[in-house]
Formats: C-alpha cells, sequence, structure tokens
C-alpha cells in the first residue's frame, strides 16, 4: 500500500482557540492510482495535501508511506522523503525567477544524494513534457502552460512513488489546462500515482477516484463513473 | 555537509548572487567602505608613525637634550610653549662639553636659532639659521660636501663665517660659486666657508633649507642675545643614560647656585631622547589604535547592512525557500545558502574593499611625497589578512541569524506566502 491514512486528525491553535480543520479521517491509495480529492474551499483539503505531501505533521493519527509511519520521521527524514518519494505541482507553479528552465529541473538533483547527470535527467524530463526547445529559456520568458509543464518536469526528475498536483490548471486557460491533465493522465498510465486536489468536479473527473472533503470530513470515495479524457475533452466510459 | 554538498551550495550560492546583480553589489558596498577604511587607517597610521619615528630615530636615541626652564618629565619643555627662558647660556655649554668633567660624553652641541635675511650680490633669501658650535657634526651626524665647516678657534672668537644648506645655495647662488664668497646676514658681512651635503628633513626641520654660523657669533653678531635655546649631548657607546642625566642636572645646579638636588627649583630640564621618542611612540601608537578602533566601527556599520539586506532577501524570497524545502531542502541547506551567500558578498566585498584601500592609500602617499615628506607607503600583509578575515567573519556572523530564521519557515507557510 501507497498511503494508508487512519484516524487522522488535524487541528490549528491559535492562542487559546484551537481550530480543528480534519476530523478523524482513515482512507487509503494504492500505487499506480489517480486519485482527486475536492472539496470547496475551507474543506480541508489542502491541508489534507500537506500532510500527504509531508509538508506538514498531523495532530493525532497514524499515516503510513510506502508502509513506514512517518509520524516519528525528523525534518530532515522528512525532507528526504520530499526529495526522493514525492513531486509537488503548484497552482502558481512556483518557479525560481531569473533561472532558466533547466536549472529549475535540476533543483531538486541539488538536494538529492543522486546529483550525477543533473543536467542530462532534467534535460530528458523536460523533453517528455514536450519542452526539450525551451531548456534555456528563463522562467518569465515562458507562458504559463509551459510553466506548468516545467513544474511537471521538476516534479519527475528524481523519479517520485507519487505526485501531489495542487489546483494545477488554476492559474492557466482551458486550452493549457487540458494539455496538463492529459499530461498527467499520460503519467498516470505510465504507473506513476497522482493525487489532484481541486475544487472543480470537471477537473476532478480527469480522476479514477474522487474522494470528497467537505468541512474536514469525507462525504464520499468513489470511482469515477465517466472518467474524462483530456485527450479528445471528451468523457470516457 | 560533504565536500561535494559544500561545492553545490557555493554554486548554488554564487548563482543566486549573479542573478541579483544590484542587490548583490548594494549589499557589499557598506563591506567595500569598511574594509577599505580598515586598509587605509591602517595604512595611513602606520605610514604617519614612520614618518614621526624616522625624524626622531634618524638623531639616535643616545642623545640627552638640555633645554632651559624646568619643566615636568610629561610635558614637552617650556620652550616649546614659546617661552623664552635665558637661563642656559655658553659658559654652560662649556662646562658640560669639559671631558674631565663629564667623561662619558662623546660630543656635545649648543645651538641658537632664529629666521634670517641672506643677501648676495642683487639676490636675497629668507632662511632659518642654527647658531652651533664645532662639533655640530659629531652630535647630529651631516656632511660637508664642499669646504668646511667652522672650527673650535672660530666658534670662540666670533668668526664671521657661514656654512650653508644645499638649499640655501641653491637659492642663494644658483650655478654661481659660492665657497669665498661674502653673503650679508642681516646686514653682517658673513664668508662663505662651506656647503653641506643633501640630506633632508631631520627633527622636523629643513636641514637643507639651513645656514650655520658659530654660536657666539650668531649670539652676538646677528640676533643680539647671551643665551642658549639648546644643548644637546651624545652619550659615548655603552653609557648608563640615567646616570649621565642626573651628573650633568649636578653640575647644573652647582653653577648655578641652586641648592634643592630634587629637581623642583632647577631652571633647565635634561632629558634622554629616548624618552622623548617612547613618548612619540606611545602618542602614535595612541592614535593608530583609535583609528583601527573607528575603522573597526565601519566595519560593523557594514555588518549590519549586510543583516538588513539579509532580511529583506530572506523576506523576498520566503516563496522560494518553501519551494526549496518542498522539493526537499533540509534546514542546514537553506541556512548554508544564505551564510554561503553572505560570506561570499563580505569576501568579494573585502577583496575589493582592500584593493580600493591600497589605492586610496597610495594615491595620497603620492601626494604627500610631491608635498616634501618621507611618506612609506606601506599595506602590511597583517592588515589584509585582518580585512578578509573580519569581513568573512562579519558575513558568517550578520548572516546566520537571517539564515536562521529562512531556514526555520515552516514550507506550508513559505508555500502560501504572499
Amino acid at each position: 500500500m501507497l498511503i494508508q491514512i487512519k484516524n487522522l486528525i488535524k487541528n490549528y491553535q491559535t492562542d487559546e482557540l484551537i481550530t480543528p480543520v480534519l476530523h478523524d479521517l482513515s482512507f487509503d491509495i494504492e500505487a499506480g492510482e489517480f486519485v482527486s480529492i475536492m472539496g470547496p474551499s475551507g474543506s480541508g483539503k489542502s491541508t489534507l495535501m500537506h500532510i500527504l505531501g509531508l509538508l506538514d505533521r498531523p495532530t493525532e493519527g497514524s499515516y503510513k508511506l510506502n508502509n513506514r509511519e512517518v509520524g516519528s520521521l525528523s525534518d530532515d527524514q522528512l525532507a528526504v522523503y520530499r526529495n526522493e518519494k514525492i513531486g509537488f505541482v503548484f497552482q502558481s507553479f512556483n518557479l525560481l525567477p531569473r533561472t532558466t528552465v533547466l536549472e529549475n529541473v535540476e533543483l531538486p538533483l541539488f538536494y538529492s544524494a543522486h546529483h550525477e547527470h543533473a543536467a542530462a535527467r532534467a534535460k530528458k524530463v523536460l523533453e517528455a513534457v514536450g519542452l526539450g526547445h525551451r531548456l534555456d529559456y528563463y522562467t518569465n520568458q515562458i507562458s504559463g502552460g509551459e510553466k506548468q509543464r516545467v513544474a511537471i518536469a521538476r516534479a519527475l526528475v528524481n523519479d517520485p512513488d507519487v505526485i501531489f498536483a495542487d489546483e494545477p490548471t488554476g492559474n492557466l486557460d482551458s486550452k493549457s489546462g487540458i494539455q496538463i491533465m492529459e499530461i498527467l493522465q499520460n503519467l498516470n498510465e505510465e504507473g506513476r500515482t497522482i493525487i489532484l486536489v481541486t475544487h472543480e468536479t470537471y477537473t476532478a473527473e480527469h480522476a479514477k477516484r474522487i474522494i470528497r472533503l467537505k468541512d474536514g470530513k469525507i462525504t464520499s470515495d468513489h470511482v469515477v463513473a465517466s472518467r474524462r479524457r483530456a485527450k479528445d475533452g471528451e468523457l470516457l466510459k | 555537509m560533504s565536500f561535494l554538498d559544500f561545492r553545490r551550495a557555493v554554486m548554488n550560492s554564487l548563482r543566486s548572487l549573479r542573478k541579483n546583480k544590484s542587490r548583490s553589489f548594494l549589499t557589499m558596498l557598506g563591506i567595500i567602505i569598511g574594509v577599505a577604511a580598515v586598509i587605509m587607517i591602517m595604512s595611513l597610521g602606520a605610514g604617519a608613525q614612520s614618518l614621526i619615528l624616522d625624524q626622531v630615530e634618524v638623531l639616535g636615541s643616545d642623545l640627552i637634550s638640555i633645554t632651559p626652564g624646568k619643566s615636568n618629565k610629561d610635558e614637552p619643555p617650556s620652550s616649546v610653549m614659546g617661552i623664552i627662558i635665558t637661563t642656559l647660556t655658553y659658559e654652560d655649554y662649556e662646562v658640560i662639553n669639559d671631558q674631565n668633567r663629564l667623561p662619558d660624553l662623546a660630543a656635545v652641541a649648543a645651538s641658537v636659532n632664529g629666521n634670517v635675511s641672506l643677501s648676495w650680490r642683487d639676490n636675497s633669501y629668507d632662511a632659518a639659521m642654527e647658531g652651533t658650535t664645532a662639533s655640530y657634526f659629531d652630535v647630529y651626524g651631516g656632511e660637508i660636501e664642499f669646504g668646511r665647516f667652522f672650527n673650535k678657534e672660530e666658534e670662540k672668537n666670533l668668526a664671521k663665517v657661514v656654512v650653508l644648506g644645499p638649499t640655501v645655495k641653491e637659492e642663494l647662488f644658483g650655478d654661481s660659486d659660492a665657497l669665498g664668497q661674502k653673503i650679508k646676514i642681516n646686514r653682517q658681512v658673513f664668508e662663505v666657508i662651506g656647503i653641506n651635503k643633501k640630506r633632508g628633513k631631520v627633527m622636523f626641520s629643513d636641514f637643507d633649507g639651513q645656514i650655520f654660523v658659530p654660536v657666539r657669533s650668531a649670539q652676538r653678531l646677528i640676533l643680539g642675545i647671551n643665551h642658549l635655546n639648546f644643548v644637546a649631548a651624545k652619550a659615548a657607546p655603552e653609557t648608563e643614560m640615567a646616570a649621565v642625566v642626573e651628573e650633568i642636572s649636578a653640575l647644573l645646579r652647582d653653577r648655578h647656585d641652586i641648592s634643592d638636588s630634587s629637581g623642583e627649583s632647577d631652571d633647565f630640564t635634561v632629558r634622554e631622547a629616548a624618552e622623548a621618542i617612547d613618548m612619540l611612540r606611545t602618542i602614535t601608537d595612541a592614535m593608530k589604535y583609535f583609528l583601527a578602533v573607528m575603522a573597526a566601527l565601519s566595519l560593523l556599520v557594514g555588518g549590519i547592512g549586510i543583516m538588513n539586506i539579509m532580511f529583506i532577501s530572506v523576506n523576498e524570497r520566503v516563496r522560494e525557500i518553501g519551494l526549496r524545502k518542498a522539493v526537499g531542502a533540509k534546514n542546514s541547506n537553506i541556512i548554508w545558502q544564505f551564510l554561503i551567500e553572505a560570506a561570499v558578498l563580505t569576501l568579494v566585498g573585502g577583496i575589493i574593499g582592500i584593493a580600493v584601500g591600497a589605492l586610496i592609500s597610495f594615491l595620497a602617499s603620492l601626494v604627500i611625497n610631491f608635498l616634501g615628506y618621507s611618506w612609506a607607503f606601506r599595506i602590511s600583509f597583517g592588515s589584509i589578512i585582518l580585512a578578509v578575515f573580519t569581513s568573512g567573519a562579519i558575513g558568517i556572523i550578520f548572516g546566520y541569524y537571517p539564515a536562521r530564521r529562512a531556514s526555520r519557515l515552516s514550507p506550508v507557510e513559505a508555500l502560501s506566502y504572499e
């Protein structure tokens, strides 16, 4: 099992005030799945993604990644896990300014134990997302859709077990958004686990499974009956 | 952190600094100015000290000075204050110069000084006059280039003879022959019997611009006085200086009918030149340390500047820090990145500062030499090492706090920072 969540609780505490964000969540995600975590803003979906992505720690409960309980890991160990096992794609791209496309994709390798041939590996994943011709462009010289493809390449470069995409199409026009969803679907078909966080049903339906959250609780967890196919802009049966 | 990791961290920091050239330069500016100030101050301080000490030490530390009037040990002699005291006379000099009484003195010279107008044919020139004894060179050094110095006979017999410094000869005679010529010193006619060899400045006075006449001739014929300004005695090698000073004092007390042997009632002052050198060295050292503290303060200000800019830099890059953490940077990676950035900035700033400081010191030495002082351009290796290490250390010390704050940012908060 790739991800096992059991009785997970997350509270935010400011001074005396405790705000519960996630209530007693339990679910599993297997390797190779494509899961959408859906919910309106304030539902706790981003917090859940941050915990799953090891950017944040749960208040209570168990989280096993690759059958390893991560609650007991130190900050440095979490950093190594994020580096080796997890890739992130953010709504706002989060590329380094005044830096080339290639350098951005090399960044995770810089913090990795396996940093030899960084440039060659970065180039390879950039070609895989169709940006082989943009290697030496600066990040302010490319379009939004290209920026998000750079971010996907960066997420892929260290060959992670799972990719978290947080509203990856939120800042894009619909055409670029479809391209991004197509890349994510292709990656999933190659066996990569994808966890997509979104508030849009349309986008969420590109996944194979949808976990719906509301007020920090899971309201439904089901397989997508009529999956959308980004390639043709159509529904798949 | 392995060497390879460190090398990558340095490369990463350099890359980040290159991307922000103007910010990097502004950060460095404080350090450049601070280090340049340190180098300049150390160099100018060393130059000034050498200028002052060279002037004094050229006379040697075996000199004993005898001045009229009483003065306390830690105060300058009264004559320096512009007070005219007439208690020291040629007769005092003769007693001190008496080998039977003070066998430990190798040579003694007496001086009266004044400014005089010289003329020869249609030329005239104002110069400093040293009325002195035939023993002048034995005490102060110096050499005759042409002719001769006056002798003991001429010193005693009010002879109207004069020895010219090379500058005076040049001003008054140009290329003409001066030896044997008669010149007027304040309307008295003197014969030129010698010309000194060029020597430069000694004890801050222009040796080459002076004329030398027998002391009694100067007193009686030119200045119309009966006292001496100064007597200098050179001790024989391996002499116990303090004992000689005491012997001279006792002799003068006897001559001046002073029965109080404590020194309280003296109307003269006897001092070792070494004391004066020590005093000057203390003063110039104090000056140097004072300047060094000022320079250190400017470095401190530079360091605080670095800290400010580093904080701004951290604030500007909160999202970048969040992203770096998200893709696997450990807290230590972030600390190192910012620390190395600060250290590189201060080191590069330090090196530029050294170059700027050295250049300014060099130009200053050119100007000072042009003004006629012999000023050594000195950049000590020590001051360079000091500047490099101080600036590097400042980078690390003042870079650490912002770097640590950057590393402690929570990745979630950093990523959502607007």
